[in-house]
């Protein structure tokens, strides 16, 4: 389960023209809940860090897109 | 759907005879951060959001409709009754020529609204950031406005819009923390 998504059921009408997508979701990343980073936060290794994009991992966003997405809908 | 109710949300006086005025206020009727512009971009957004916060995107964008009218009513008053000439000294004379006495959407400068400066991102973190920043810019315009007047009357309903900008900003700020929150996790008090 990925702290970064959220999920949701849009209404679903028994009208509709095509199959309907039941559960949709959206990225919560991390810089939502940290309003003003305190110091001396756990870091990666410089070589981690060039990798992510980040020095530390309680900022670090992956992104798998919707197929990542999908499939954490069906562990869940 | 919508049901019309044939009044004002607060009541518009204008006491003091100033034509320029209406042009500084067109920023409000059709500019970028204008009640138009918030209006359209809420209702648009409202399809693809969680269905949590739809309501809240019609709700604030059907306000946001209702300040249009009182914007719309501010230049109405202000340029009824402007000559040609007093129009052209309010800086209005390239609005008459197109315009005639008509309201057009467009901002303080001429330029007319466009869709471009409204977005509908599909990421609803990106949407409700973009309803915040919005308010806060609608929020400084009114503060512009009160300050350019000194027409008490319309300085009334004018800050009567500004807080209404504050008050939306919350909601929405308030809707991203109900989008934060784990949905289908039960809690425990």
């Amino acid at each position: 389960m990925n702290d970064q998504v959220r999920y949701w059921k849009p209404y679903v009408s028994p009208l509709d023209p095509c199959p309907p997508i039941r559960v949709k979701s959206f990225s919560t990343p991390p810089q939502l809940f940290i309003p003003f980073q305190p110091p001396n936060l756990p870091q990666f290794t410089p070589f981690e860090a060039l990798k992510y994009g980040t020095l530390w991992p309680a900022l670090y966003s992956p992104y798998g897109g919707p197929k990542q997405f999908r499939q954490e809908e069906g562990e869940t | 759907m919508w049901v019309y109710e044939k009044k004002l949300q607060y009541p518009v006086r204008v006491s003091k005879c100033d034509p320029m005025m209406a042009k500084f206020l067109l920023e409000q009727y059709g500019g970028a951060d204008g009640e138009l512009a918030a209006a359209l971009r809420y209702l648009n957004q409202r399809y693809s959001i969680p269905d949590k916060v739809i309501g809240l995107l019609t709700d604030i964008g059907t306000e946001e409709f209702a300040h249009l009218e009182m914007i719309a009513t501010m230049v109405y008053k202000l340029t009824k009754d402007a000559t040609p000439d007093q129009l052209r000294a309010a800086g209005l004379g390239d609005h008459y020529v197109a315009h005639d006495n008509a309201l057009f959407y467009q901002n303080a400068s001429g330029v007319p609204w466009t869709a471009a400066y409204i977005q509908a991102k599909g990421d609803p973190i990106a949407d409700l950031y973009e309803d915040i920043a919005a308010e806060e810019k609608a929020r400084a315009t009114y503060q512009w406005l009160i300050d350019i007047t000194d027409d008490v009357d319309l300085q009334d309903g004018l800050k009567y819009l500004r807080e209404r900008e504050i008050v939306h900003s919350l909601r929405f700020r308030e809707a991203v923390e109900i989008l934060k929150e784990k949905r289908d996790e039960k809690k425990y008090y």
